[in-house]
């Protein structure tokens, strides 16, 4: 088995999980950026943020031979300061060259704020002035229905942007028809208590077809299991999927919608 | 899948699943003081899972929701409760 870990936060992650992840088929692993746990204080905490995902964690992840990519962004846990998202925002562009970078993510909303809507949507236009893929972040819980519908309209709203080169990620039942009606790329996070569970990502993929879908393990500091792909792959396996019809949704799917960006290329096997 | 292959996969899980209502509900009552909104939105969910109609999923998730349409002012913290309070 082979597959893409396309969502990651392997920052709060031990070495232990790389050597999973690996022996278990990981060939690449993408890492978006997340919120540290506390609201980081000024524009260096991010830059230095953002040198670990540049520098530091693909080191980390080529000791187990672990291609490993990264996205941009200040989350959206952090977007009521709007000062400082706006500052952050500005020292982004600098670092859209390095060559693990892959796009800005991941943006969106949490409790969907009007200050979390302004910084969307200064988000969304340094994605289009810099010809970038975006990965977004849809709410938690009760607020994820209206946080995904707010989202979807301001990328609409925005005619620069592609459709096809957005992935709205931690779809559910009742968003993931709306998000592939609009002609974005959907993700399903695989959680053990919130967000999806293996069966449940399944039952969406039986309904919905595996076109434009991934699922991720988001794993991070919280409850999350670096190995749910492979896991929900054997729950795919135990539902009568074919090997040919498991790759295309864990390791082809995330390979069409990342190759987007001509940094992301893994090496021949 | 046929109907009984599912039950051969997720029936015993669906069964624990159930149980494990029945006890929490059964915890929440034996508990003391004033349960919140949270336990409101639980009882008015599970009324799905009994009506027979498709998409039960989605209509928990949606019974669940914030089902308004515009930003809030300000974020009054980071978290989500898992239902929506104003929902009476």
């Amino acid at each position: 088995m082979r597959y893409i870990e396309p969502h990651g936060h392997m920052v709060s992650r031990t070495t232990d999980d790389y050597q999973d992840m690996v022996t278990a088929g990981c060939a690449a692993v993408c890492e978006p950026a997340f919120w540290a746990g506390y609201d980081r204080s000024s524009v260096d905490g991010f830059r230095d943020y953002f040198r670990q995902l540049t520098e530091y964690e693909p080191a980390r992840a080529a000791k187990y031979g672990l291609p490993h990519f990264c996205w941009l962004c200040i989350n959206p846990k952090e977007s009521e300061d709007v000062k400082l998202a706006a500052d952050v925002i500005a020292a982004i562009p600098e670092l859209l060259d390095k060559p693990n970078v892959l796009g800005i993510g991941e943006i969106g909303l949490n409790k969907n704020s009007r200050n979390e809507m302004k910084v969307l949507e200064m988000h969304v236009d340094l994605a289009a002035r810099h010809d970038q893929l975006i990965l977004v972040h849809t709410p938690h819980l009760e607020d994820k229905l209206k946080g995904t519908q707010l989202i979807l309209d301001v990328l609409k709203a925005d005619s620069r942007i592609h459709p096809d080169r957005v992935l709205i990620d931690h779809v559910e039942e009742h968003t993931v028809r709306r998000v592939l009606d609009r002609g974005h790329w959907a993700g399903m996070t695989l959680y053990p208590i919130s967000k999806c569970t293996p069966a449940r990502a399944v039952d969406i993929l039986d309904v919905y077809g595996g076109e434009r879908l991934w699922m991720n393990s988001a794993c991070d500091w919280g409850e999350s299991v670096p190995l749910a792909i492979p896991r929900t792959a054997l729950e795919m396996r135990r539902r009568g999927w074919t090997a040919e019809a498991i790759d295309r949704v864990i390791y082809q799917n995330p390979i069409r919608f990342l190759s987007q960006c001509p940094k992301f290329k893994l090496p021949a096997a | 899948m046929t109907r009984p292959q599912v039950l051969d996969l997720y029936f015993m899980d669906a069964r624990c699943k159930l149980i494990e209502l029945g006890a929490f509900l059964d915890r929440v009552d034996r508990g003391s003081g004033e349960a919140d909104f949270r336990l409101d939105a639980f009882r008015d969910a599970m009324k799905h899972l009994s009506s027979g109609e498709p998409k039960r999923a989605e209509a928990l998730l949606l019974a669940f929701s914030d089902p308004t349409t515009e930003p809030i002012p300000v974020a009054p913290g980071k978290g989500a409760t898992g239902a929506w309070p104003a929902r009476r």
